[in-house]
């Protein structure tokens, strides 16, 4: 509570301190314009980044349980090929379901690359068999001997090969995103230090006469700190409410746009936007505290 | 009035023991050991770039002897946090020859400033700011900005200002060197008065004629910094 207290005061501020210490115009421009843009950036990292995390989440959940048979035979043994293969995965232990996918799902899978009125009959595809493991997983070694034994055209694929890479970049590019929303936030608390510092210097007159008749350094500082905190924040807000205007503007998540058209933020997720403006009125408060305290050290 | 100072007679509000300062290399003065009693009226002289300003400045904490001990109200100035030192300044009143006002602040605002700075309420109706500023014969100006004053007006406004808290001292850094004759002696007549009041005075002069002017008043004692001594009337302290 009295920490809210101490806040609200805060935010309230002390009418004569502020009028004490006059605005430097660009300074406040500064303020506010960096604090706009970079919150304008960090909605669209934290929007990648969120969305890189749904998609590792998803790739992984997805293909962690998943595998593949390829059956490749002359035609006429293809159906005994895929019905010999049914049979060694039911009775393997760790799967849980297998079923050969109909030619309208295999033509669904080719579709994006080869058109939807791709003659398949005409083609000699594979026969897919989608094998669906249970948590526990099957021995993917043991399954391949008997497939080679039983099935000579059947390839056992587990998306292992691949689930890692892309498992990876997707985290990777979670991480980066973390990271540019942590230099963002570096680069404005280095940004408000330097306005900060221009506004002191600006005020250097100001300063010595207020220490001069018995200020203390916390309440000089106070008046800056309150200023650019409150700048930052509105700065902030700004450019939260237009990097969330672009957001929506971007086209919904869809199948055919795949990764790139999932990056809107989804649910709960939109209300992590108040945070950015917070966020940037604590960087703010911080940076504007250090300046303030070390250019006040170096006045009698 | 004189009751507090006579309760105070035993304080040392100012006290130099064996003070040297130095600037770059040049030392200004050294061996200079001073107490400053309550209630006492002293002028400090020497020619220019003697150190009479850095002399003030010892006397309020904006500066640190190169050697020495200083204390101000009983504290030593080493030991002393920033805060200490601006709570001091809350019981030095200082006057400077430039004044060192707030531009953009009317002439009130600047007076209650040090009110202000110590978490008084904005006091624009406050009792001791109107009888403040009838003293020193500024209450039409109350609404005028620092830079419509004249250097006169600028001083008396000085004076107020140093005085608003209410200080055991007032250190005035040449206060009449911006103003004529007539004014000075205006001028001189408030310091008088305040040293009447109980009030610690030092006046950092080189104008002897005021000093003359003041001697047929007040009972003060005339400090010189000469060849980085600082001496009395005469004779090293």
């Amino acid at each position: 509570m009295s920490v809210l207290r101490s806040v609200i005061d805060f935010a309230i501020g002390d009418a004569q301190a502020e009028k004490a210490v006059p605005p430097t115009g660009f300074t406040v421009r500064l303020t506010v314009f960096s604090a706009a843009a970079m919150a304008f950036l960090v909605v669209f990292a934290l929007a990648l980044s969120l969305a890189a995390g749904r998609l590792a989440d998803r790739w992984s959940d997805e293909l962690a349980r998943s595998a593949t048979v390829r059956i490749s035979a002359p035609a006429e043994q293809m159906a005994a090929q895929t019905e010999a293969a049914l049979n060694v995965l039911r009775t393997t232990e760790g799967v849980e379901s297998a079923r050969a996918l109909s030619l309208d799902e295999q033509r669904a899978l080719l579709a994006p690359w080869f058109g939807p009125e791709l003659p398949l009959d005409a083609l000699p595809l594979p026969q897919m068999i989608e094998v669906i493991e249970t948590a526990s997983g099957f021995d993917g070694d043991g399954l391949r001997l008997r497939l080679a034994g039983e099935v000579p055209g059947a390839v056992l694929d587990n998306h292992a090969r691949w689930r890692g890479p892309v498992v990876s970049a997707a985290s990777s590019l979670l991480l980066l995103g973390w990271v540019s929303i942590v230099l963002i936030a570096l680069a404005t608390g280095a940004m408000i230090t330097l306005a900060a510092n221009a506004a002191l210097a600006a005020n250097a007159q100001v300063i010595a006469v207020m220490r001069l008749v018995g200020a203390r350094d916390s309440y000089i500082a106070q008046a800056f700190m309150r200023r650019f905190t409150l700048r930052a924040l509105a700065g902030a807000a700004g450019g939260t409410l237009f990097g969330a205007l672009a957001l929506l503007l971007l086209p919904s998540a869809s199948e055919e746009g795949g990764f790139l058209t999932g990056l809107g933020l989804q649910g709960a997720h939109w209300f992590l936007l108040i945070l950015i403006p917070i966020l940037a009125a604590v960087v703010a408060f911080f940076a504007t505290r250090l300046a303030a305290h070390n250019t006040l050290r170096s006045l009698t | 009035m004189r009751a507090e100072v006579m309760r105070q007679k035993g304080r040392k509000l100012i006290e130099f023991e064996r003070v040297a300062h130095s600037y770059s290399g040049g030392e200004l003065f050294n061996e200079v050991s001073l107490r400053l009693a309550p209630g006492s009226f002293h002028f400090l002289t020497g020619p220019s770039g003697s150190g009479k300003t850095t002399f003030l400045k010892l006397c309020y904490g904006a500066l640190v002897p190169s050697s020495g001990v200083v204390r101000i109200f009983e504290e030593d100035v080493r030991q002393m946090s920033r805060d200490d030192i601006a709570l001091t300044r809350r019981r030095v009143g200082v006057v400077h020859q430039d004044c060192q006002f707030l531009d953009h602040l009317t002439l009130r605002e600047n007076l209650a400033l040090p009110l202000t700075v110590s978490g008084h309420e904005a006091l624009d109706d406050d009792a001791n700011l109107k009888e403040l500023m009838g003293w020193v014969g500024l209450t039409t100006r109350a609404d005028a900005l620092p830079p419509e004053l004249s250097g006169g007006e600028r001083q008396r406004a000085a004076l107020a200002r140093a005085l608003i808290m209410s200080p055991d001292v007032i250190l005035a850094d040449e206060p009449t060197g911006n103003v004529d004759w007539e004014m000075s002696q205006r001028l001189l007549t408030l310091l008088i008065e305040l040293n009447r009041m109980g009030k610690t005075i030092m006046i950092a002069t080189h104008d002897l004629g005021l000093i003359r002017a003041a001697k047929n008043h007040v009972q003060a004692r005339v400090l010189r910094i000469s060849e980085r001594r600082l001496q009395l009337a005469g004779a090293d302290l």
